[in-house]
């Protein structure tokens, strides 16, 4: 490294924070009305996963052996005397038929719904008087804490895996573009070997291979391991296209000849060059990961019981039995359906605004 | 055009090899084997657990158990799965031409609705009906492939017994069936799986199709089309289409392997007795030759349908010939 080390922030990267800065508002009105609902979405989520014990109303392992598969409970607004119990209520759910799992509400009694009670966003006196949002799974658990709680692996999944692949595929991409060479045949040669991988069937493969007994953030760093390991190789190829192409402008040249190092012209020169089509590509495979760890997960290859993943949440729908009986069990689908959709539009706007040419 | 396959296979080779090898030291370093489950079981002696670690060769060493399923794939015997009790062969064969005809089926639907759609679209572009479908094209995008099965298994359960089934191969008295009946009772049972898988293809091609469509549509040569008096369709069919399918044969040899691992989880979710399934079962039951005997034969799913992809692309388009491919 031939970089002088200094103590000042680097002039550039000082007016860069400023645009950040006077950027954020300038880019929410440049978006149109589906990115900015995108982004709301992301939002959210990134909040579910970082505070989930506030925004989930139970403890999502608690089983409320009494109430399994119960359904979405309705919500009544308050009559303004009955304010001071609760702005909300419902009717409790009572068991009809317990072959069947079937409910009625209890007509009778009412539960009220605290806000901001308990360090809760919403809840009720005991979790065995619960409101169910979004229902309860077959073991009695409140799907919608365990959704809120599923929040942290099926959205941090995408940016682990984002980081691992970009990182890699931005260096390795634009080592092999900027080297050329044997370098660069090597690394070509291998990523076309991971290229056609039939890659979902290799992730089954793979996944059977993660032992048994450790914990579940082993288990999801081991995971992202795997999808990373598979699919850094379409990165590294177009990063390497490009920077094959820059690596003759006259820009990289005067670099060049001026006595800059090959690592610190890749780093200086080559990569900040194509790091507007990386981020691009980058919000594009977000939902890649996503996707692939709900698929593990539902399969039981994935993040196992009990902790909740929007993929295994799922996994109770596996038999038709219980879909028919209990529809809400696919409400994590939503959840997974939104984030990828906002993934995608999120990631279209911003190929319009970095990368205006292509399409 | 010898040369491009022979030079293609040739280049198959190691790629088979490398993939095999990685997955088959992946499956041997999962604690435990198929054996496991048995030598639990106290009503089996050690004996029987040594006759059948000899029988399946699980006591040799890790590379003479791979060179010796090697040597036995060349003769296109797979190796014996633990778990079924019959040869890998037979059970694959039957498995991936099931995932076949699922593939195919689904992208045949796909391609059939992508490029109408997609021409229409672009034709009369920010119309109501680019807007609409655009955005619907990436609400097909964006749905997973196993939420949207589990949804249409539910629709189905919900239509009840007369409309689609919600899942499986075939019905239970398909073998009283006469032949027309049995291909009828195939079809019925593939229509659900190949509208799910279907539709986030068709939802890519028709995005690609309508940005291909777009871009050439002001181009020179349009123009002239155009100029010298050339009705309006054919300028769109026999200039702007023409171009325009190049990109798309190409997207489509890329979005096999997609294909590939969604027609698995069509076929875990929808219970459809295809190749995804059968490895997915392999996988949760340590069935080592039988997790192999499906990976290779994804792969060379894959490989082919790649290749496939490549000569029809010299077919669409005479820029591209054999001699550039083979080179590059």
């Amino acid at each position: 490294m031939s970089a002088p080390a200094t103590a000042m922030p680097h002039p550039q990267s000082v007016a860069a924070a400023a645009r950040v800065r006077g950027g954020v508002a300038r880019e929410w009105r440049l978006a149109s009305r589906t990115v900015r609902v995108s982004a709301l979405c992301l939002v959210l989520f990134y909040l579910f996963a970082a505070f989930s014990p506030f925004f989930a109303p139970y403890d999502p392992a608690y089983q409320n052996r009494a109430m399994p598969d119960c359904p979405p409970m309705r919500l009544h607004l308050s009559a303004p005397a009955d304010w001071p119990h609760g702005l909300f209520w419902t009717y409790p759910m009572r068991m009809v038929d317990a072959e069947e799992r079937t409910y009625a509400p209890d007509r009778s009694r009412r539960i009220y719904i605290h806000l901001f009670s308990g360090g809760h966003l919403f809840t009720t006196q005991s979790e065995d008087q619960p409101y169910y949002l979004f229902g309860s799974d077959g073991l009695g658990r409140d799907l919608f804490s365990r959704i809120v709680y599923g929040a942290r692996v099926s959205m941090c999944v995408g940016l682990i895996g984002v980081l691992i692949t970009f990182t890699l595929g931005l260096v390795v991409g634009a080592l092999s573009g900027y080297v050329g060479g044997l370098t660069d045949n090597l690394i070509m040669r291998w990523s076309e070997i991971e290229m056609s991988l039939p890659s979902f069937y290799f992730l089954l493969a793979l996944a059977a291979v993660i032992p048994p007994g450790i914990s579940a953030a082993q288990r999801f760093f081991l995971i992202v391991a795997i999808m990373s390991f598979i699919g850094w190789a379409g990165l590294a190829r177009v990063i390497r296209g490009m920077a094959s192409s820059v690596r003759s402008l006259p820009y990289v040249e005067a670099g060049r000849a001026l006595g800059g190092s090959r690592w610190r012209i890749i780093t200086r020169h080559v990569i900040p060059s194509v790091l507007g089509y990386a981020i691009v590509a980058a919000t594009l495979s977000i939902p890649g990961f996503i996707l692939g760890e709900s698929a593990l997960s539902l399969l039981g290859l994935g993040i196992q019981e009990p902790t909740p993943s929007w993929g295994n949440l799922l996994s109770q729908a596996e038999d038709p039995q219980n879909l028919s009986r209990y529809p809400w069990i696919l409400i994590p689908g939503i959840f997974i359906f939104l984030a990828v959709m906002s993934f995608n539009f999120l990631g279209d706007h911003l190929r319009d605004r970095l990368d205006p040419g292509s399409n | 055009m010898t040369r491009f396959l022979v030079r293609r296979l040739l280049n198959m080779i190691p790629l088979i090899i490398g993939i095999t090898l990685i997955s088959f030291l992946a499956m041997s370093l999962v604690p435990g084997d198929y054996l496991s489950n048995l030598k639990m079981n106290p009503k089996i002696s050690p004996e029987v657990i040594h006759q059948l670690q000899a029988q399946f060769g699980l006591d040799q060493p890790l590379l003479v158990r791979y060179v010796k399923w090697l040597w036995g794939v060349l003769h296109l015997d797979f190796g014996y799965s633990l778990q079924y009790r019959v040869s890998v062969t037979s059970l694959i064969a039957a498995r991936a031409l099931n995932t076949v005809i699922l593939a195919a089926a689904s992208m045949a639907f796909a391609w059939m609705l992508a490029i109408p759609i997609g021409i229409i679209v672009a034709v009369r572009q920010n119309s109501i009906w680019d807007r609409v479908l655009s955005f619907l094209a990436f609400f097909g995008m964006s749905i997973p492939n196993f939420f949207l099965a589990f949804l249409m298994v539910y629709f189905a359960m919900w239509m009840g017994k007369d409309w689609l089934p919600p899942g499986g191969t075939f019905s239970v008295d398909y073998n009283s069936l006469d032949f027309a009946n049995r291909v009828a009772d195939r079809i019925n049972h593939l229509i659900l799986p190949v509208f799910v898988l279907g539709v986030a293809g068709m939802a890519g091609l028709m995005r690609l199709m309508r940005s291909q469509i777009l871009e050439i549509k002001n181009s020179d040569f349009v123009r002239t089309a155009r100029a010298k008096g050339l009705s309006e369709r054919v300028v769109i069919y026999k200039h702007v289409l023409r171009n325009a399918l190049n990109p798309f044969v190409t997207m489509a040899g890329y979005s096999l392997g997609d294909l590939l691992g969604g027609a698995a989880l069509v076929e875990a979710v929808m219970n459809l007795q295809g190749l995804g399934l059968l490895l997915l079962n392999a996988v949760r039951a340590l069935d080592i030759y039988l997790v192999m005997g499906s990976v290779l034969i994804g792969t060379v799913l894959l490989l082919v349908g790649n290749l496939l992809a490549d000569m029809a692309l010299v077919a669409v388009d005479p820029r591209v010939d054999f001699s550039s491919m083979a080179s590059q």
